[in-house]
């Protein structure tokens, strides 16, 4: 298998304090990397360097090999990178349809984009009643699985998602899981997960990272308990 | 009868100046004080080839394609590099060019009123003795009607009137998700200042003439329409600029005109006081 996304020494933060220090990161072709850490860690931060909307003071991102530096973040999308924020993703001034049209207007194949579309209303079916609803009015939850359906409407090859399951009922969140699982056996999708929800992201994933205070402090999938202790805080 | 319609037609051109206000506010949070200023501005270029060519309608083209140039530029060189930290900035950096380009009309065309000819008859048609619209009338409502109907166009119903809602609601996502956030941002300042142009057109053959401060008192009635309506409702500032024009022509009509500009600051202050979100806003304020 070969690495999708590869971070080198990444280092970033805001101001002159650094909060990611000298991460490396591995993320094979159509994995599920957990990232996991207690609050303050630098896991959204991360996604924010990869994804281009901060800067890295130091260090590379690498995407099929190629650097990312000097990408600007209006070009992820079309390089197949797709990150769906936390909590606020959605354009709440937006109805349901339009942050749906939004995800995938920079799409030439107009077909398939109607054809994803219908997908993602057919999978979340609570979106499917509420076309015509503003973001504003929709639920916690409601918010989270349009602003996914939103990402997979442009087909994303690695999907970068922080914390889907907040404010989520533990029910969809396990449905998000499997979904991510079905999608990464079916159609080869790459995922980075961001999660508080640790017993739940380390069910589907392949590989997991721990980050505390900025730096990976240890990967792979047997987090035992004294990291556990450590690092995640149960 | 006739201060109705005397005062929709006025309307109509407030109501225009007001979306051009609303437009920039609900993509930048900035309102726009220099609008006025760079609608006269094109205005004189509008009317200078006009004068070369003797064709009223390339005149008014060239104001119209000069508001577009002007309002892009204005965007790129200037206000793209305002501090948003505080809300006053981009005010006093409006201002300052309000200085700028009044300053820069008095020393290309001096400050005394040089004529705008309006394209048709300011006289009215009368019906049964009582005079009701003009020509230039019916020409003020099919131009204003027109943009605004593109205008709701673009916004409700294209791909690029998503993106520029989206970017000016939430840029990150937007950039996220490919849009162009800072062209979007370039785009809205031409438009609206397009839609500043036409209205100044449509405005100045009605009032002394081209002057450099002569949309000054436009500006302050257009601005309070889009407070009346809601800075952040394109709607309530079309409706604004109509009640705007209809209670300046009633208290014109009825009082005198000297006591006009005191009804609109004091409706004005009963909006602020009574409802400060405007009349048409949705009372779902949202989160900057």
């Amino acid at each position: 298998m070969t690495a999708l996304l590869r971070t080198e020494s990444l280092t970033a933060g805001y101001g002159a304090a650094p909060v990611l220090h000298e991460v490396d990161l591995d993320v094979e072709t159509g994995s599920i990397t957990a990232v996991l850490g207690a609050n303050g860690a630098g896991k959204t931060t991360l996604l924010r360097t990869l994804s281009g909307l901060l800067p890295a003071t130091h260090g590379r991102v690498l995407l099929d090999g190629k650097d990312l530096r000097g990408v600007r973040v209006e070009e992820m999308v079309r390089r197949g990178v797709a990150h769906v924020p936390e909590g606020r993703g959605v354009v709440t001034e937006l109805t349901v349809d339009e942050n749906l049209r939004l995800g995938g207007l920079w799409r030439k194949d107009r077909a398939d984009v109607r054809k994803a579309t219908a997908e993602v209303y057919e999978l979340f079916e609570p979106l499917a009643r509420r076309r015509k609803f503003p973001g504003h009015q929709l639920s916690g939850g409601e918010r989270q699985l349009l602003a996914l359906g939103r990402a997979l409407v442009g087909r994303p090859r690695l999907l970068l998602l922080d914390e889907p399951s907040l404010g989520l009922a533990p029910k969809i969140t396990a449905q998000i899981m499997t979904l991510l699982g079905t999608l990464r056996d079916r159609s080869g999708l790459t995922v980075l997960l961001v999660e508080q929800n640790v017993r739940g992201a380390l069910a589907i994933a392949d590989e997991a990272v721990v980050l505390a205070l900025g730096r990976v402090v240890t990967r792979g999938t047997d987090i035992n308990d004294e990291m556990r202790h450590a690092y995640l805080g149960f | 009868m006739f201060l109705t319609f005397d005062g929709l037609s006025r309307g109509a051109v407030y109501a225009a100046f007001a979306l051009a206000l609303v437009l920039i506010w609900r993509a930048t949070r900035i309102v726009n004080f220099a609008q006025g200023a760079m609608a006269v501005a094109t205005a004189y270029a509008g009317f200078e080839v006009s004068a070369a060519t003797g064709s009223y309608w390339l005149g008014f083209a060239v104001a119209i394609a000069a508001g577009l140039i002007l309002g892009a530029v204005t965007e790129r060189v200037v206000m793209r590099f305002v501090d948003h930290s505080s809300p006053l900035n981009g005010v006093v950096v409006a201002l300052g060019l309000v200085l700028v380009i009044q300053g820069g009309l008095g020393m290309i065309f001096g400050s005394e009123f040089r004529p705008a000819e309006a394209p048709f008859s300011r006289d009215a048609f009368t019906v049964g003795g009582v005079a009701l619209l003009s020509r230039f009338d019916l020409f003020v409502f099919a131009a204003v009607g027109i943009v605004v109907a593109l205008l709701a166009l673009l916004f409700t119903r294209t791909h690029t009137g998503l993106r520029m809602r989206a970017a000016a609601f939430a840029p990150d996502v937007s950039r996220l998700l490919g849009v162009n956030v800072s062209g979007m941002l370039t785009l809205g300042w031409a438009l609206a200042a397009a839609v500043g142009s036409l209205a100044g057109m449509l405005v100045l053959p009605t009032e002394l003439g081209l002057h450099p401060n002569a949309m000054d008192i436009v500006f302050v009635s257009s601005f309070t329409a889009a407070v009346v309506g809601g800075l952040d409702s394109a709607i309530g500032s079309v409706l604004g600029g109509l009640i705007v024009g209809l209670l300046l022509s009633y208290v014109s009509g009825y009082l005198g005109a000297t006591v006009a500009p005191i009804a609109v600051l004091i409706l004005l202050v009963v909006v602020l006081l009574g409802r400060p979100g405007g009349l048409f806003s949705r009372s779902a304020a949202r989160t900057v």
